[in-house]
Formats: C-alpha cells, structure tokens, sequence
C-alpha cells in the first residue's frame, strides 16, 4: 500500500490486530485427504505467538547490513521488547551518540562492546566519556521470503 | 472524619506527554529545546524541559516564538495524534495493572486506586520505573485521599526534584500538610482557573491552605456548591467522582453510570453513542471538532465479589470532528475493541479532546477553491488516482472537511502504520 497522506477512517492499533492461522494435530501428506482433518484444534494468535509483552513491544527496520551473518538484513522488520532487560549475548537495539544501531551486547568483566555480525565492521568498544543505552531487546526478526 | 477509610489515590501524569512521545523514537532531540503544536500548528501545546526554561508559555501561538525560536534553535513538531494515542493506550494499559480500579482522566492522566495497598512508596516507584522502562514515557506520581489532593501532590512531585517523581500526600503529619498548602498559590487547585483565582485574591485566598481553612457559607454563598467541594476535598473528604470532573475546553467528557449492570455489548453500543451524541452537540454548540476520541467502560469497582475490568482506548481521528456519526463508528469500533464476555459493567463514557475550531479550516478550504462542488470533485478523483481507489471518498457525514489540517511538522505514525516504523 502506498503510503498516503490521507488516513481512512478505519481504527489503527497495530499489536491487536489477531491473525489467525489453522493449527493442526497432524501431518500433512500430499495427496491423500486426512482422516483427522476434523479435529482442528484452537487457531494460532500469530501476535501472541511473537510478541510476549505488548505494551512494551514495537517495531524497527533494518538499515545497512551489520548484522547480515545471522539473518538480519535491510528491510527486514525487528520486534524490540522494552521490559527485557539486556544480558550478554544479546541482541539490541541500542542508542550511541544520539544514535539508533541494532548489534549483540557484549558485558563481560567491566568490558562493554557492541557487536556487529558481519566481519566488515569491527566491534564498537564503549570509549571513555561516551554513553550507551539500550533502548530494548530485539526478540524476533520478521524477514520477507515472498 | 472516617481515618479507617482515607483512600490512597494515585493521579500517574506524564511529563510533557506530546514531546516525551517524540524523543522515544528520536534519541537525538534529548537534549533539544522543542516544542510540539497544536492543529494547523498553531500554539504550542507541549514543551520540553529546555524550552520551558526559555520562557516559552503554554498554548503560546508558535509565530510569537519565532525571535526566541530563532536565538536558541528551539524545534516544533506537529501533533502527531496516531502516536500519541498509542503510546497513551500503552501506558494507560501498563498503569491498569497496578489496580483494579483506574480511572483514566486525560490523553496523560490516570487516576489509580491504591487504597489498602502495602508499601505504598515501593509501588508508585514500581509504577514508574515500569512505565519508563516498558514505554521510554516519565510519568510523575501524586498520592492523596482526594483526587484534589492526589492532583495537587502531583504538582508537587513534578516541581521539586527531590521527590524523584512520587509524592505522598498521605504521609504528611498534619503540620506538614500545612506547611506544604500555605506555599502552594490557589492557582494549583484542580478546576481553580485563571478568573476564579482573581476573585479567589480578591476574597483574600492565596494559598491552597487559605482555600481549605475559608468560611464554608462565605464560600458556597461567593463561589457555589463546586468550590466547596473543592474545599471539601482538600479536607481529605472525597465528594469528586468522575462525571463530576468539569471538562476543561480542551476536552469534552460525556459519561455515566448505569442504573443496572451491563452485560451486553448491544447495550454498551447503545449507550455510547447517546453519549457521543452529547459530546457532540457540545462540541458543535462551542463550534469546535476533536482530534482524539477515547472511549471507557467501568466494572462496579465498590463489588470486591465480581471480576473487575476498566479498559480504555484511545485513537486519532482520522481528521478532526463534530460530527456524531463518524465519533459514533469509532466509539464502536474502540467498544467492540475493548468488550470482554463475562463482565458486569457499571459505567462507560467517551472522552473528545484535542479541539480546535471549525471555522477556522473550513475557511481555508473554501477560500482555496471557487463555490460548488466541481473543484472538490476533481480534488477527489486527483487524490484517489494517485493515492489508490477509494483513498478519499465523499463523505455525507462531512468527515474530511478538516483534510487539509496543517501538519507541516509531523513525525512519523512509527507504532501505527507499517510504512513508518522508525529505521534503525
């Protein structure tokens, strides 16, 4: 949809809209109609799937390609979840130098690094006098196929 | 007076709620002086810290800022009601579950019920530090046994630092309390305005304590029965409920309670929109539209035996409003939204805010565009062929007549359209 100026009048709340998908007890062989098709089970809240505290959960997109060696590629749609709080090996999204960057925290002895996954950019060490903030833990990444 | 049952209410208020918005999602304007605007960017209707320091006044028209805008690189930002509301409903949502019994009072404002919670002090601390932790928003905590006091605590928590955000009015010796209302103008008093406060000095009531210790007949006699329930509160006796709060201009409430529990949603639709049909004829009787509409349904907080419930929701409209049908579908859609089978309701209503005047925009249309209806026809097809089919349709109920609202300023809808999550 292009982006437009105009809204419509229809309520916009991104993380309540249900998304429902058919969760199945069996599986699925190609061609043969299965006898269990009747015993659906309760369908799939793909929100309640990926988002595990809403109210403090939102949306970023990926920019460059610092974090290309595990999956996240521009484009691509981060879920960020403020009430986590950071531990080692994290991946963050996080503010330096008035700054948004996604990159894996690194806490060990004293030592603060943020971490690209992509051998072209060396790790961000925490320089005297220079302030770092997590803005919030990315927990999933929604990476389009299609 | 009852000791037994002196309520602990908790007023969480924002601080500078539409500029704190802006700078979760902008970690570079900080420490940036900036301000937010209204509709049409008009006045100024948020500071932050830095532009109060400068002098810049609330509701203070933005072309008046200009030489101090100037001096300091002072920044303005358009509302941007889409995020506003969400991150509202976040926090409103965040505040619910400290008690069961909240009542959402503004856009920035919760009153919540902590009356017979333990360790009062850890709690209102938990309450903000969650709040900022979950959405990035510092709020400010007031504690009192009145919504007066609760209000006029908060005051005092946001004005002295020393509190660290949280001020209980509650544990105050009654020499304290004293000594804390004589410093406080009468200004401060919540529904105490500009005019009152004049005829408030000139009956020779400065301070809250003048106004808590006036003559009782003298007072009713001058002011009404409103200002001696205002004094009754700052006498620690509640006598304020909600749909007695008399709407500021900036917001029209219209709500009740129901003469027996609710349970359908049919019936909750239906009262709705009897209170969206007064709201609005309010608004349109002051000639004004709303900008945000956010509706609220209350379980019987005094039945401790039935499952409680007290859910609000706010959204932008997509232009502002006054007219009854368009608030009508949205209160439907937040009411649908927010109904939960299995609960007795006692109580829903529906907050307009963000108003502006009418004249004002459809002036500005009018004038850009010869009489009749051919030009806007061809702005219509114009808009719909480059924005897709069905972008802007005519509209009997005169829904678009603000489309044109100035927004020079705005920053992104990031926690409501797709388009516009912020890029990291």
């Amino acid at each position: 949809m292009t982006t437009s100026a105009i809204s419509l009048p229809q309520p916009v709340c991104v993380p309540e809209t249900k998304l429902w998908l058919d969760m199945c007890a069996w599986t699925v062989r190609a061609g043969f109609p299965s006898p269990a098709a009747d015993h659906t089970r309760k369908r799939i809240d793909l929100n309640e799937h990926l988002i595990r505290n809403k109210e403090a959960t939102f949306i970023f997109r990926v920019k460059g390609d610092s974090m290309s060696g595990i999956g996240i590629y521009e484009g691509d749609e981060l879920l960020v979840d403020r009430s986590i709080e950071a531990k080692h090996g994290n991946i963050v999204l996080a503010v330096l130098n008035d700054d948004f960057t996604v990159k894996r925290l690194y806490r060990r002895g004293g030592v603060v690094k943020l971490i690209a996954e992509n051998p072209l950019y060396p790790p961000i060490t925490l320089k005297d006098g220079e302030e770092l903030l997590i803005w919030g833990v990315v927990t999933r990444n929604l990476h389009k196929l299609y | 007076m009852a000791r037994a049952h002196v309520q602990a209410l908790a007023l969480v208020d924002c601080n500078n709620f539409y500029v704190s918005c802006e700078r979760i999602f902008r970690p570079d304007l900080a420490r940036v002086p900036m301000v937010v605007l209204s509709n049409n960017d008009g006045c100024v209707v948020s500071r932050s810290n830095e532009a109060k320091a400068l002098g810049v006044k609330m509701g203070q028209p933005w072309f008046e800022c200009q030489p101090l805008a100037q001096a300091h690189g002072i920044l303005a930002m358009s509302s941007n009601y889409a995020l506003y509301a969400d991150m509202s409903n976040r926090v409103m949502r965040i505040l619910g579950e400290f008690s069961p019994n909240q009542e959402v009072y503004s856009i920035d404002e919760s009153f919540v019920d902590l009356t017979g919670t333990p360790n009062l002090r850890e709690v209102s601390y938990a309450m903000r530090e969650r709040v900022r932790m979950w959405t990035g928003m510092p709020v400010c905590v007031g504690i009192g046994p009145t919504k007066t006091l609760a209000k006029l605590a908060n005051h005092v928590a946001k004005k002295h630092p020393r509190s660290q955000g949280v001020f209980n009015y509650n544990a105050l010796t009654d020499a304290q309390k004293a000594a804390l209302l004589q410093r406080i103008p009468v200004s401060e008093v919540w529904g105490v305005g500009r005019k009152l406060t004049q005829r408030l000095l000139a009956h020779g009531v400065e301070t809250v304590l003048d106004l808590r210790e006036a003559h009782i007949p003298s007072l009713r006699a001058e002011f009404g029965v409103v200002m001696e329930k205002t004094q009754r509160e700052l006498q620690e006796t509640p006598c304020i409920q909600m749909e007695e709060v008399a709407a500021d201009k900036q917001q029209i409430i219209a709500s009740r309670s129901f003469g027996s529990m609710v349970t359908d949603l049919p019936v909750l639709k239906d009262a709705l929109s009897t209170f969206v049909a007064n709201a609005c004829a309010k608004l349109r009787a002051q000639n004004s539209q709303a900008a945000v509409i956010q509706v609220f349904l209350q379980t019987n907080r005094f039945r401790k035996d039935l499952p409680q419930y007290s859910p609000s929701l706010a959204v932008p409209l997509p232009q502002p409003t006054h007219d009854t049908l368009v608030v009508n579908r949205w209160a439907d859609a937040l009411c649908e939204r927010m109904f939960r089978e299995g609960y007795q309701y006692k109580k829903a209503g529906v907050m307009l805010s963000e108003l502006s005047p009418v004249t004002h925009q459809q002036g500005d249309w009018l004038e850009a565009s010869p009489p009749g209806h051919s030009k806007l026809m061809q702005a219509l097809d114009h808009l719909n062929a480059r924005y897709g089919r069905g972008a802007v349709k005519v509209s009997t109920q005169g829904a678009y007549q603000g489309w044109q609202m100035r927004q020079e300023r705005k920053s992104p809808n990031y926690t409501t359209d797709w388009d516009d999550v912020p890029v990291v």
